[in-house]
C-alpha cells in the first residue's frame, strides 16, 4: 500500500514562506482563429497571470472572452497561439496527471460505475498498482466527496449534483498538484450548488490544493476564491485586474453577506461586469500594463476594519 | 395493464393464425372440374388433373412434413437427400464463417476510418462504390478465383456482411464524445488503452447495430447464394425441392429459414443490450 497511501500529503502550513511558492505562470498567451475572408480573430492576447501554490483563483468574465480556452490551455488540451504557460518550472506542452480537470458537464464514462470511473483515473496514474489498492484509493476519494455507498451505481442513476461529486472525486483521487474547474456547478440547481461549493471549499482548505476555476457567478467567486481575475470582454480580451479577496479564510456561507468588506467586494465585481468589462479595452486606466495587471483590494470602511480586528482578537 | 396488453396481443396473434390456417385449408380443399380422359393418360397426369384436387398442399400436409423432418433431422441418404438439420447446419456454418471474417476485417478498418479523417476521406469512394453492389454479383468472380463453390458462398457472405459493420464502426468511433476523449487525454491514457477503454465501449452500441444489420443481410443472402452454388445448404434444399415439385418441403423451409433468421437476430439483440449504456 506504500505507493498509493497516505491518500494525501500534509498541506503546507499557511503563512510559511516557501522558496518557490509560484506554482503556475501564464506568460503572454494569446488565442487567434483564422477569420473568414483572411486575417485572424483574436479572442484574447497578452495574458499574464502568476499563481501561487495553494491558492484558489477564480476567473470571471462574460461569455466569449475565452475563459474556457484559457482553462483548456492550462489543462494542455489546447495550445496557445502565442506565449507559454509554465507549471512547476516547466512549459506545458500537453495534458498532465499533475493538473486534474473537473469538466462542466461532469464527463463521466456512462458505462462504468462510480467506482469504475474513479478507479479508471487512479489506475491511469499508478499503472502497475494492484487492483485492490486502486479500488481502495478510489473508495477513499468517493468517501471524501460524501458518496460512500453509491460506489456501484452508474452515472445514469445519479442526480446532477452526485455526478459532479464523482467528477470531483475522480480529480482528487489522482492527487493532482492543481485542480482546473470549468464552471463546475453551472448546471446544478441553487441548493445543490451551495452544498457542493461548501464541499469544494472544505476539501481545498483541508488539502491546500491549488485551484483555477472559471465561473459566471460573482457570489461563488467571493465565497471560494483567494484572488479573482477579471477578464475584459472579447474579442481581444485581457486581464483587466486581479482582485484580492479581503474576506477572512474561515468564511461561513450563511454569514458571508454580513462579513466586513463583502459589499465593497461584491459591488466592485458587479460594477466591473456591468460596465468596465466593456469599456476597459478602449479606455484602459493610465499606466495599465497587461504584463502586470493591477492588483486591487476593495477598500474596507473604518467600521469594517474595526470589525475584522475585533474578530482576529477574539 | 402491461401483462393484459401482451395477453391480448397474444390472443389476437393466435386468432390471426387460426384464421389464416382455416382459409388456407378451405382454399386448397375444393376440387376443380375434370375432363374425361383416357385411363392410361390419366395415370400419367396425377391427382390434380384426374380428380381436380388442388396442387397446393394444405396446412395438414405441411404439418405432417414438418413432423417428419423433426423426427429425423440429420439423415443422410446421398447428395440429393439430406435431412433439414444437416442442410441448416451447412448454411449456418457458412454464414458464421463469412460473418466472422467480416467482423475481423470490418471492425479494425472501421476503427481506422473513424479515428483518421484522412483514411475516412481516402477510403470513402471505394466504400460508396462497393457498398451498393449486390453480393451475388461477386459470385462469378469468386468462383473463378477461388475455384471452390463452398468457399465462394462464404466469400459472398463476407462481402455482404462487411459494409454495415464497417460503416457503423467508423460512425460509432468518429462520434465518440469529445469530453470522454478529453478525460482520457487529461489522464495521460495511451492510444491503445484509450481505444479499448474509451472508444470501444462508447462505439459498442453502434457497432452492434451494424453487426445486427449484417447478420440479417447474411442470412438473406445465403439462401440465394446456395441456390447458385448448389450441393448443400438450406438454399439448395429449397431449389432442389422446387425441382422435385415438393411444395410442402418448400413451405417448410420458408418457415425454418424465418425461424433461424429470428434466432440469429435475437442473439445479436441480446448482445446489443449487454453493451448499451444509459446516459
Amino acid at each position: 500500500m506504500a505507493t498509493l497511501l497516505p491518500f494525501r500529503s500534509a498541506p503546507t502550513p499557511p503563512g510559511l514562506p516557501m522558496a518557490d511558492d509560484k506554482y503556475l505562470s501564464i506568460e503572454g498567451i494569446a488565442r487567434r482563429y483564422p477569420a473568414p475572408g483572411g486575417g485572424s480573430t483574436t479572442v484574447f492576447e497578452n495574458l499574464w497571470l502568476p499563481m501561487r501554490r495553494g491558492e484558489f483563483v477564480c476567473m470571471i468574465g462574460h461569455s466569449g472572452c475565452g475563459k474556457t480556452t484559457v482553462l483548456n490551455i492550462l489543462a494542455g488540451l489546447e495550445a496557445p497561439s502565442e506565449g507559454v504557460v509554465i507549471a512547476d518550472g516547466r512549459e506545458i506542452t500537453g495534458p498532465s496527471l499533475d493538473r486534474a480537470v473537473i469538466f462542466q458537464g461532469h464527463a463521466l464514462l456512462p458505462w462504468r460505475t462510480v467506482l469504475g470511473n474513479v478507479a479508471y483515473a487512479v489506475s491511469s496514474r499508478w499503472r502497475s498498482a494492484p487492483r485492490a489498492e486502486v479500488e481502495e484509493r478510489a473508495r477513499r476519494a468517493i468517501a471524501t466527496v460524501g458518496l460512500a455507498g453509491a460506489e456501484h451505481k452508474r452515472p445514469a442513476e445519479l442526480s446532477g449534483g452526485m455526478k459532479q461529486r464523482v467528477g470531483i472525486a475522480r480529480a482528487l483521487a489522482i492527487d493532482p498538484k492543481m485542480l482546473l474547474m470549468d464552471e463546475p456547478f453551472s448546471a446544478l440547481d441553487a441548493l445543490t450548488r451551495g452544498t457542493l461549493q461548501d464541499e469544494v471549499r472544505r476539501i481545498c482548505v483541508e488539502t491546500g490544493q491549488t485551484v483555477f476555476m472559471i465561473t459566471h457567478d460573482v457570489d461563488e467567486a467571493i465565497y471560494l476564491a483567494d484572488r479573482i481575475v477579471l477578464m475584459t470582454n472579447g474579442p481581444q480580451a485581457k486581464v483587466a485586474e486581479i482582485v484580492e479577496n479581503p474576506l477572512p479564510a474561515d468564511r461561513d456561507r450563511a454569514a458571508l453577506h454580513h462579513a466586513p468588506g463583502y459589499y465593497a467586494l461584491r459591488n466592485h465585481l458587479i460594477d466591473f461586469l456591468v460596465t468596465r468589462s466593456r469599456t476597459f479595452r478602449d479606455d484602459p486606466p493610465a499606466g495599465y500594463d497587461p504584463r502586470h495587471p493591477p492588483v486591487v483590494r476593495p477598500t474596507l470602511s473604518d467600521a469594517d476594519a474595526t470589525a475584522i480586528a475585533a474578530a482576529r482578537r477574539a | 395493464m402491461r401483462a393484459s396488453l401482451s395477453l391480448r396481443a397474444g390472443l389476437v396473434s393466435a386468432l390471426l393464425l387460426l384464421a389464416f390456417l382455416t382459409v388456407w385449408h378451405v382454399a386448397v380443399g375444393g376440387t376443380a372440374k375434370t375432363e374425361a380422359m383416357d385411363p392410361e393418360y390419366a395415370a400419367l397426369m396425377g391427382a390434380s388433373a384426374t380428380t381436380g384436387k388442388s396442387a397446393m398442399p394444405g396446412p395438414l400436409d405441411v404439418a405432417v412434413t414438418i413432423w417428419r423432418h423433426l423426427k429425423d433431422p440429420f439423415y443422410d441418404r446421398g447428395p440429393n437427400d439430406k435431412g433439414l438439420g444437416i442442410q441448416l447446419a451447412y448454411s449456418v456454418g457458412r454464414v458464421a464463417l463469412g460473418y466472422l471474417f467480416a467482423v475481423l476485417v470490418a471492425i479494425p478498418i472501421g476503427f481506422l476510418i473513424g479515428m483518421s479523417p484522412l483514411m475516412s476521406r481516402a477510403l470513402d469512394p471505394y466504400i460508396q462504390v462497393l457498398k451498393p453492389v449486390s453480393p451475388l454479383a461477386w459470385m462469378p468472380l469468386a468462383l473463378y478465383t477461388i475455384k471452390d463453390s463452398g468457399l465462394s458462398a462464404i466469400f459472398v457472405i463476407f462481402i455482404c456482411s462487411l459494409w454495415p459493420m464497417l460503416i457503423n464502426t467508423a460512425f460509432g468511433v468518429a462520434s465518440t464524445r469529445r469530453e470522454w476523449l478529453n478525460v482520457a487525454r487529461t489522464l495521460e491514457v495511451g492510444p491503445l488503452r484509450r481505444a479499448f477503454t474509451v472508444i470501444l465501449p462508447a462505439a459498442a452500441p453502434t457497432i452492434l447495430t451494424g453487426m445486427r444489420i449484417s447478420i440479417g443481410i447474411a442470412w438473406l443472402v445465403i439462401v440465394a447464394a446456395e441456390m447458385l452454388v448448389g450441393g448443400t445448404g438450406i438454399g439448395y434444399f429449397v431449389w432442389n425441392e422446387w425441382n422435385n415439385l415438393s411444395i410442402t418441403n418448400v413451405i417448410t423451409s420458408i418457415l425454418v429459414i424465418g425461424l433461424v433468421g429470428m434466432v440469429l437476430d435475437q442473439l445479436l439483440a441480446r448482445a446489443q443490450r449487454l453493451v448499451t449504456f444509459p446516459e
